[in-house]
């Protein structure tokens, strides 16, 4: 079996229905969006951006922890060259995500393909992963879900800009809105023993990494670690 | 209102966040891939989820150390058990907040 025959989309959605079916996938991601875009719009003024800059940085950046790290390192006094070097580093995972999606998009166009990659985030590559892997998503719905989180993310981000002085650090659990969507988005991929080994596996060495090694090149380690040990492992037991 | 080395940090974050995210799905998606690429790449998502989450569970500060006295860890039980029976993730943001919430009012 070639593999594009079996990720070809199996029929052809329409617009309207793209539409709603990518906006149901995506507002839980908003809800989780919302109030870290807040709370960094309250950082990003804090640490003397005015809302204009902000809203240019989660429409150029759109990658929530290394606009975090960004302007922490500029309230410091950090030089450009260091804080998108930083970004460099901690943005190195989407390698693996686009990747992951290139094998579900092989017949589509370049423009679109470019306009996808601009709102691969943690999330949406989780949700849409999911959904390309069921077998049950085109490029359109995916299209959906990755610009309405990314409107979420900018219209969040500029309202913590401006008014983020009212709402207060930590509440309703707020701070854990990011980390209930991992737990959710990670049973999603959890289909078989395979994929539970290598959770368990990256998740382990993640934990021994991020004490040893300052930085977030722990996440990229772990996982290509854990997937080639699986795979290594699948070979050897379906021998 | 937009400060010049402000501008210049955002275009190179900008650039520096696009490429990783564009380079693959051009280079990849038109290629029939080996099978065992294709087969490595499907455990990716789990593998970068777990190692996204698993730290931010159990450990904390800066410098990390391991930390398993934490809210964040003991409401990832329930949250997790919710999430597995209801397959909802609108339902298990909502719910993995309010538990955090509540958990960190009673501490």
């Amino acid at each position: 079996m070639s593999k594009s025959d079996s990720v070809s989309p199996s029929k052809k959605h329409d617009l309207k229905t793209s539409i709603l079916q990518g906006l149901s996938a995506a507002w839980p991601i908003c809800l989780g969006y919302i109030p870290i875009g807040i709370a960094f719009g309250v950082l990003a003024q804090k640490a003397g951006l005015h809302p204009i800059e902000i809203m240019l940085m989660s429409i150029l950046v759109f990658a929530g922890s290394s606009q975090f790290i960004a302007v922490s390192m500029l309230s410091t006094g950090a030089g450009a060259v260091s804080i998108i070097i930083t970004t460099f580093a901690v943005n190195l995972r989407h390698l693996l995500m686009s990747s992951s999606l290139a094998v579900f998009l092989g017949n589509t166009t370049r423009k679109k393909l470019s306009l996808f990659a601009y709102g691969v985030t943690d999330e949406s590559f989780a949700v849409n992963h999911t959904r390309f892997s069921q077998k049950i998503w085109d490029l359109d719905q995916a299209l959906v879900v990755n610009h309405t989180a990314n409107i979420a993310w900018v219209v969040s981000s500029v309202i913590g800009g401006y008014s983020g002085r009212f709402i207060h650090e930590g509440a309703f659990g707020i701070d854990y809105a990011l980390t209930a969507m991992f737990i959710c988005l990670l049973i999603f991929q959890l289909k078989g023993r395979f994929y539970v080994i290598t959770a368990v596996i990256a998740g382990a060495v993640a934990v021994i990494l991020s004490l040893i090694i300052p930085g977030s090149s722990y996440i990229v380690l772990a996982s290509i670690f854990a997937a080639t040990t699986v795979l290594g492992l699948k070979k050897w037991v379906l021998r | 209102m937009i400060h010049q080395e402000v501008l210049w940090v955002i275009l190179g974050m900008g650039l520096v966040t696009y490429v990783p995210r564009w380079f693959p799905l051009v280079l990849l998606s038109r290629r029939n891939l080996p099978q065992w690429l294709v087969d490595w790449l499907d455990l990716i998502p789990a593998a970068i989820l777990s190692a996204l989450l698993v730290p931010e569970l159990v450990t904390n500060g800066m410098p990390r150390h391991m930390s398993f006295w934490q809210p964040e860890l003991w409401v990832a039980l329930p949250t997790f058990i919710f999430a597995l029976k209801t397959k909802s993730l609108g339902g298990t943001v909502v719910t993995g907040m309010v538990l955090f919430w509540l958990a960190q009012s009673i501490i």
